[in-house]
């Protein structure tokens, strides 16, 4: 017997490539200031107080922004956190497996949510419950995974509004990939990838910093520093404030205070309107807090204290949008309390709705592993049918 | 029309014509625009397509797959290169995580038609990382597809039909065999995807490879003529699905089965196969299935990988070890 030859060598291939660039243009604007202490400079129209604060560079993006649609704001920000709440007693009663609260984070989301257009689209973490909102899914939809009864109930094209992302990052590439598909459609939608301050060192986002800055895509990167990934705090993360990051991948970044819709509001239509002008990605760090747990399943006692919650409180973004609203005489009591019931009968929908929600079929455990088909998938489902029906065989069920 | 032409050439020939075909269809990947890609795979394509069709990565696995993620969400069908086997692992949590369920994920609503070649294998005598065969880790994984051509025709036609799928598929390129020439018939109509082929005909015992191994074996069973043994040899061409049904079909007949690959022996993809085939053929088998692949151990520098290899010898050896049973 002989030994194969492998004698026949080819040359001997490694990867000491370079990576290819498209000399697309770059902005380097850095718009916020360097951090100043305990208080970060950070872009703010409404102070906590409810005070609105001139600003030279911001103030014209929502310089239009009339007293019904400063009313729609509060409305979505008060229903947000009502369905969130309402959420969160439905873990406890055991109709949901867990819960991610987005308490705190109102402004952040419906701010920004509010900024995007019918034709923009959404990749969201698993916490976006506001922006959801805002794109018009239906909150009763984003309560199947957390029940397990789905992964992702949604159709993401139904409202340009992709499935929750749990494992951490991993959307900003897929952001970015769609906003190259966009700007190669030569549309002139945006895109906004949704992540929190732990996620701003996964490889995923670093990865989506550049492949977007390099092929000048068209979307927005919407970081919701919420100061604490589970128990590590923003420190753990960063050693510069986030915003800061994006200069070096050469695009820009600012920092909001995530606490104030109007700010967001301003900001990420600043950040769409620079996708759209072909001017490439920008980074907004949305400064604000996570009010409540990581989940259900957290137990912030161990890691945090009260004191920090409290200042955080007296920020509250609802808070100081209603004190804007009633210093400005733009809401009467009657919308405070029309609001109130309206906020009651949604609690009560999504109660209902979940409580309603059916347990899926057993063989929905085989549909759409494949759009195709695949040929193990079908003799596993057979195999799984015959197995049932053998119970039904015997009498049972 | 007929030609012959180098498994490479096969699969160039075979992008460039989905590229010409679709316009949704993208080439991504590092090096695969100016250079034509390490192996020249996608030489001159980016020339005659644009650099917006045919695309120059930054050099990041997993920003490579997940914007062709993105993309494929778009409506684009990307086809995207891994440069060799050993560097896909960066990606591997986009396309384990995201690319594998995410049709699933979206209860149907949206489809991942994204291609992911991989040049995988050894025997090229390169540096570590560059012959690994990594397709049981993805194997592994519902939601993906996973094929490997053997020669220049199924390179060209698979390439077809793996673009035109909308699952994502892994596409493994048998590196060390890109330059084998083959007859390639570009107006041919070629059979499914996923089904496995009789590439001889035999009776004494079955050896069952893809990609890279089906020469080996192809030679193996030349050799075991020589000594009156007459092999079947089964090129499965898909490693997910597997068919499992031609397999069975020449394993009632042979009696016997020998599974050849590079990869690791140890949850290699021999040893699914093992298992299904001893349970679908448990009253024709006459010696227990055999397997000959790598060992447990990382792949060998250089100048070892010709004993980590299954070669003609070691082939031989399992096939007289089944027939003595």
């Amino acid at each position: 017997m002989t030994v194969e030859s492998t004698a026949a060598r080819t040359p001997r291939r490694s990867a000491g490539s370079k990576a290819g660039t498209t000399g697309t243009k770059r902005t380097t604007r850095t718009t916020a200031k360097k951090d100043a202490g305990a208080e970060p400079e950070l872009v703010q129209l409404l102070t906590p107080a409810g005070k609105r604060v001139k600003n030279a560079e911001y103030d014209k993006y929502v310089a239009g922004v009339t007293p019904e649609e400063l009313r729609g704001l509060y409305r979505d920000m008060v229903l947000t956190r009502r369905f969130d709440a309402e959420a969160t007693a439905l873990q406890r009663q055991g109709e949901l497996g867990l819960w991610a609260s987005l308490l705190g984070q109102e402004a952040a989301q419906i701010g920004s949510g509010r900024a995007l257009r019918d034709d923009d689209y959404v990749f969201p973490t698993y916490r976006e419950h506001g922006v959801a909102w805002c794109r018009g899914v239906d909150p009763t939809n984003l309560l199947g995974m957390f029940r397990g009864v789905n992964n992702g109930g949604w159709d993401p094209n139904g409202n340009n509004f992709h499935l929750y992302t749990i494992v951490i990052g991993s959307q900003t590439l897929h952001a970015t990939g769609y906003a190259m598909g966009v700007a190669k459609d030569g549309a002139d939608s945006a895109v906004i990838a949704y992540f929190g301050d732990g996620a701003s060192s996964q490889g995923d986002v670093a990865e989506s910093f550049t492949f977007s800055a390099v092929y000048n895509a068209p979307v927005v990167f919407f970081c919701q520093n919420n100061q604490w990934a589970i128990s590590e705090p923003t420190e753990k993360q960063s050693r510069v404030p986030i915003y800061q990051r994006a200069q070096g991948f050469g695009f820009p970044g600012v920092r909001v205070d995530g606490n104030d819709v109007l700010g967001c509001l301003a900001v990420t239509r600043w950040a769409l309107e620079r996708a759209r002008a072909g001017e490439g990605p920008t980074l907004v760090e949305a400064f604000t807090y996570r009010m409540g747990a990581h989940t259900t399943s957290d137990d912030p006692t161990r890691y945090r204290g009260d004191e920090e919650r409290q200042a955080w409180e007296a920020k509250d973004p609802i808070l100081r949008l209603r004190r804007y609203l009633e210093a400005s005489n733009h809401a009467d009591e009657g919308f405070f309390a029309e609001l109130e019931s309206e906020s009651e009968a949604l609690g009560k929908r999504v109660r209902e709705a979940v409580r309603a929600m059916p347990d899926p079929d057993h063989f929905a455990i085989f549909e759409n592993v494949y759009a195709d088909g695949h040929a193990l998938v079908d003799e596993e489902r057979a195999q799984f049918a015959a197995y049932q029906a053998s119970f039904a065989d015997e009498g049972g069920n | 029309m007929a030609e012959k032409m180098a498994l490479a050439k096969a699969i160039n020939e075979s992008l460039r014509r989905a590229l010409d075909s679709d316009d949704k269809v993208l080439i991504m990947g590092e090096d695969v625009g100016k250079l034509g890609g390490v192996f020249r795979v996608t030489d001159g394509l980016q020339k005659d397509f644009g650099e917006s069709r045919v695309i120059d990565t930054p050099l990041a696995e997993s920003g490579i797959v997940g914007t062709a993620i993105g993309l494929a969400l778009r409506g684009y069908r990307p086809v995207v290169e891994i440069q060799f086997d050993g560097f896909v692992f960066p990606a591997y949590d986009q396309i384990v995580t995201q690319l594998a369920k995410m049709h699933a994920r979206s209860l149907g609503k949206v489809k991942l038609p994204v291609v992911v070649r991989i040049p995988y294998g050894g025997g090229i005598g390169a540096v570590e990382h560059h012959s690994e065969s990594p397709e049981s880790l993805f194997a592994h994984v519902a939601g993906l597809k996973i094929v490997s051509p053997s020669n220049a025709s199924d390179a060209y036609w698979m390439m077809q039909q793996a673009i035109q799928s909308d699952d994502p598929v892994i596409f493994f390129e048998p590196k060390r065999r890109y330059w084998d020439k083959g007859e390639v018939n570009t107006e041919a109509i070629p059979g499914p995807l996923h089904k496995a082929a009789v590439v001889r005909e035999g009776t004494d015992l079955t050896l069952a490879a893809y990609g890279p191994m089906v020469k080996l074996c192809q030679e193996v069973a030349d050799a075991a003529a020589e000594e009156g043994r007459n092999l079947e040899v089964l090129d499965l061409r898909s490693v997910s699905p597997i068919d499992f049904d031609s397999i069975q079909a020449s394993v009632e007949k042979t009696r016997r089965l020998v599974v050849v690959h590079e990869a690791p022996v140890f949850f290699g993809s021999g040893a699914e196969i093992a298992a299904r085939i001893t349970e679908r053929c448990f009253y024709h088998l006459e010696a227990p299935v055999l397997r000959v692949g790598g060992y447990h151990a990382p792949y060998p520098p250089a100048r070892l990988e010709e004993e980590y290899l299954p070669n003609l010898d070691r082939v031989l050896d399992a096939v007289d070890r089944s027939l003595a049973y």
